[in-house]
């Protein structure tokens, strides 16, 4: 599996998920530019956290107009894998390849520290290693990271089992207090209609070495760096 | 010239008179203005130069000390660690998110200007009681202001201070540090060498914002301060995390001569600066510096403080190479001038020159004054004060929780919820602990980081003050199994033309000097902040130290949380009835008074390095250091972390509340297992330590039994308390 980190001005967490696929995975790994209309045939595109454009006008909304989303939403479309991780999140969302938005927490502040998720989904190449309902910590890192959609969507989301990962408790429980932002159904990270698409809030870059904080990242990509190249996505 | 214009930029009678001197003719406008800025204190260190110079400087691991953007330590294998602190105190007290946010940007400039890429950010805030609504509204607006530009920009902040005090009041501390990772080979200076070298102006456009921000830093701030808001810069992380890449991308190419940060006083320092470093002389047209507003005048352009912007010296020829790493990265580099062999800064708007001045005039002509000291009233009074009439309280469970309940001692979790402190992937340690500490890619190495000062310490002894600051910077350090390298300070304090003040400074310089002598910490730069004043009250002496260390084997390193069942609790160092100068005096009887505790630094060092040996030899599985709140709270403070009780006896005759209260300093708390504890103590004996082994770790409990008394608190109850303070205080 070859994998590109896409790079936006003011993207900050691409060398960290270069990293760890490049030292941690010992998988192929190529930056991608966002001026750049080439993806560098690589299998999985990752979008990257930070501040891309410096989340003027709103976050992520700069940024789908980047050349290079061109020619994600045409990797996207042909069933190519697209990870969004954080601001990559919100951008897969303004370029309308995830639905919903990404609004300010309801604390008004930048938050970051670890959160508990339950894996809803592990049919696919993203989760493939996860075992199913499993609990994992994986920490966020955002002052907008509240997912909302209107009714219909949420509705649409949740029948088509399109929710990857909420935020839980220890048991696993969805519960009020164990949401860390006010996303709707404790929404942690969503997959589109074929599955190829994820984007999700916290950082799986930042527990994919024992040193920093466990392994419960490390799952994820190395989930994707088994998958089987063309394989049957869900 | 007319009187007033030079007193509004800072300048006395004698330096007027100088400064024509060395011009041979009155000075204009623009050139008044230079001068101005570039002796005040804030750029020309004028006041404190000669007693900075007591400082130890070298040491075998000293690459770069004091004089250049930042200090830079050798950690081997070709490497080096960049750091530097920096103070915004005056823009943070009159515009908290941009005072703030503004601080950390010119302190990373300051390190990436060395070609460095920074690595993570600290700081020390201090500000008013937390009962107070402004305190709030700076504590709160700081905070803010630092995770803004520092999560935009994508540096970790990992650790730091927060204190509150009435004297701060109105002038908070916004003291701000920045650490980098280089290759040694690869540093960077601020040197224009070269005669005919092209100068550039990269980054950020120039407008009128922060005209004059360094002379403001070097009044005390009055009931006018409010209008100086326009001396307050703006930040933006994203055109900086721009100027980083672009910077050292540049850097990587090698056609960099010289670079520098145009931080304070602007292209005027970095120009003076430069020039004046290599010995050669500067001229430039600033018709072509680009700018964000039109019809600035030469003056307005000269002394602008707008953020995010750099002085590069390129080697000739290089023009076009520079030009496009910028354009790549969406920013513009633009040729102004070049590096002349006359020795003056030449600065000309078009065809017109608007100012000449001899670069060095401006750097090291500047006077240097020594202050009249003397020693102050108010200390003679709190150094006799009588602490044996104190009435013993008797429910000192209550008073453990009325302490870990207190913004000085209580969790900071409020605050470091706020800044990324994982972006980067070097984080092992984050913020919370004795100090934080970073993995080396690529190496098996870690560098740890803290910032310390107990101000009322300093308050209360200005010398002694100052050692322990030093002393407990390398104590954490130590905790976390590193060796204390190197020092950056951050002295901020009072009017300095009052006697009283300039005592103290000079008294807490001399603590420091013999501490970081002593300790083998040399100090590779920092920063003086004086004028930390508001209607003729001082703040608290606070000289801030930042100190960081290393660990060669970064699986060594130590956290301070109680690890298992049934391991031995042992006390290094020696307890003694010092209640002076106390969190417990402070908090529960109302007093700052007595002598703070005392210290011997050479016991200090002898615990400091046999700590650093048991962790290295994987003796012992935690350590911490006493601190604020003595004993009791440092015992609470290893139970929260390791979310385990603890059963302790205190069998010295002493009375209860200087058991458990008193900051005697030089002790660490150490947990081992069962079966190791008479190798350590064997060690301990050698080292001569002393030591006492005071229980074990177990239970939900924190158990405290001394004679006649006795303390029993769940953790539970603690962390509750402890985490629960400040968010209390700021989310009602």
């Amino acid at each position: 599996m070859r994998f590109g980190v896409v790079v936006f001005p003011g993207s900050n967490c691409d060398a960290d998920c270069y990293h760890v696929i490049d030292k941690v995975l010992a998988e192929p790994v190529e930056y991608l530019w966002h001026g750049d209309r080439d993806l560098k045939e690589v299998d999985c595109v990752i979008l990257p956290g930070g501040f891309s454009y410096g989340d003027y006008l709103r976050v992520g909304a700069i940024a789908r107009f980047s050349p290079v989303m061109e020619k994600v939403l045409e990797h996207a479309a042909e069933g190519g894998l697209v990870i969004g991780i954080c601001n990559g999140f919100q951008i897969l969302t303004e370029v309308g390849l995830l639905p919903g938005a990404l609004v300010k927490n309801p604390s008004l502040k930048f938050q970051c520290h670890n959160t508990r998720l339950r894996v809803e989904r592990n049919d696919l190449p993203f989760t493939s290693l996860y075992k199913k309902k499993e609990i994992v910590e994986i920490p966020i890192a955002h002052g907008e990271g509240s997912f909302v959609a209107d009714e219909e969507t949420l509705g649409l989301l949740e029948k088509e089992n399109r929710v990857v990962f909420r935020y839980c408790d220890e048991n696993g429980e969805i519960t009020g207090i164990a949401n860390p932002n006010g996303s709707l159904n404790n929404i942690a990270g969503i997959c589109n209609e074929k599955g190829n698409v994820l984007g999700m809030m916290p950082h799986p870059e930042r527990c994919a070495e024992e040193m920093l904080g466990g392994l419960d990242g490390e799952i994820l990509f190395r989930s994707l760096a088994g998958w089987r190249q063309g394989g049957d996505v869900a | 010239m007319k009187k007033e214009f030079w007193r509004k930029m800072g300048l006395s009678e004698e330096e007027y008179g100088m400064i024509k001197g060395i011009l041979g003719r009155e000075p204009n406008e623009v050139e008044l203005g230079i001068f101005g800025v570039m002796w005040s204190e804030h750029c020309s260190y004028k006041n404190s130069k000669a007693v900075l110079r007591s400082f130890p400087t070298t040491g075998e691991r000293v690459v770069q000390g004091p004089g250049e953007n930042a200090g830079v330590l050798d950690i081997g294998d070709g490497q080096g660690v960049v750091f530097k602190i920096e103070s915004h105190n005056h823009p943070s007290a009159i515009e908290p998110y941009q005072g703030a946010a503004t601080g950390v940007g010119g302190i990373i400039r300051d390190i990436f200007t060395m070609g460095a890429r920074p690595i993570a950010s600290l700081n020390s805030l201090r500000f008013g009681s937390l009962k107070s609504k402004r305190s709030r509204y700076l504590f709160s607006g700081v905070v803010a202001g630092i995770a803004g530009y520092g999560n935009c920009i994508g540096i970790p902040t990992i650790g730091g201070e927060v204190y509150f005090h009435p004297s701060y009041e109105e002038n908070c501390l916004v003291n701000a540090m920045c650490i980098g990772l280089i290759d040694i080979k690869d540093i960077a200076k601020g040197v224009a060498q070269g005669p005919g070298n092209p100068v550039l102006v990269v980054g950020a456009k120039t407008g009128r914002d922060g005209i004059h921000g360094a002379t403001f830093a070097s009044e005390e701030l009055n009931e006018k301060s409010e209008e100086k808001r326009p001396a307050v810069q703006v930040g933006d992380p994203f055109m900086e995390k721009l100027l980083l890449e672009a910077c050292l991308e540049l850097i990587k190419t090698g056609y960099v001569v010289g670079m520098q940060d145009m931080g304070a006083a602007g292209l005027t320092s970095s120009s003076s600066e430069m020039a004046s470093r290599a010995g050669t002389g500067m001229e430039m047209d600033i018709a072509k510096v680009p700018r964000r507003e039109t019809g600035m005048t030469p003056y307005e352009i000269m002394l602008s403080e707008s953020q995010e912007r750099m002085l590069v010296v390129a080697k000739s020829g290089a023009e076009k190479a520079v030009q496009d790493i910028f354009a790549k990265w969406g920013l513009e580099a633009v040729v102004i001038g070049k590096v002349t062999d006359d020795g003056y800064l030449t600065v000309k708007e078009g065809d017109e020159v608007a100012a000449r001045i001899p670069a060095k005039a401006l750097t090291e002509m500047c006077p240097v004054y020594a202050k009249e000291a003397k020693k102050p009233e108010y200390l003679i009074k709190a150094q006799e004060y009588d602490l044996s009439t104190l009435p013993e309280l008797g429910d000192y469970g209550q008073v453990i929780m009325t302490l870990l309940g207190t913004g000085n001692i209580a969790s900071k979790e409020w605050v470091y919820r706020q800044y990324d402190y994982m972006v980067g992937l070097n984080t092992v340690v984050g913020p919370g602990s004795d100090a934080a500490v970073l993995r080396i890619k690529g190496t098996n190495k870690g560098i740890a980081a803290t910032t310390d000062c107990n101000a009322r310490y300093v308050y209360l002894d200005p010398y002694q003050g100052g050692q322990i600051a030093v002393a407990e910077a390398a104590r954490n350090l130590v905790c976390a199994g590193a060796l204390p390298l190197g020092v950056t300070d951050c002295l901020n304090f009072g009017n300095p033309e009052k006697p009283e003040i300039f005592w103290q400074f000079k008294e807490a310089a001399a603590g420091i000097s013999e501490a970081c002598r002593t300790l083998d910490t040399p100090v590779t730069g920092g920063n003086v902040s004086f004028y930390n004043e508001t209607k003729g009250e001082s703040i608290y002496p606070t000289p801030v130290i930042g100190m960081v260390g290393l660990l060669e084997d970064i699986s060594r390193v130590m956290t301070m949380g109680f690890k298992d069942e049934d391991d031995i609790i042992i006390l290094l160092g020696e307890s003694k009835d010092e209640l002076g100068g106390t969190a417990y005096l402070s908090v529960i009887h109302g007093l700052e008074a007595g002598k703070p505790p005392s210290i011997d630094l050479e016991a200090e060092r002898i615990i400091q390095r046999t700590t650093l040996a048991l962790i290295k030899e994987g003796l012992v599985k935690s350590a911490h250091d006493c601190a604020e709140g003595g004993l009791s709270i440092a015992l609470a403070e290893c139970c929260m972390a390791g979310g385990i009780g603890a059963d302790v006896v205190l069998s010295e005759e002493m009375k209860a509340s200087s058991l458990l209260f008193a900051e005697s300093q030089s002790r660490i708390i150490v947990t081992a297992h069962k079966e190791k504890m008479d190798k350590v103590l064997s060690r301990l004996s050698i080292n001569k330590v002393p030591y006492k082994v005071l229980g074990n770790v177990g239970g939900e409990d924190l158990k405290i039994t001394g004679s006649g008394w006795k303390v029993r608190l769940a953790v539970c109850d603690m962390e509750e308390k402890y985490r629960g303070a400040i968010a209390c205080y700021m989310d009602m």
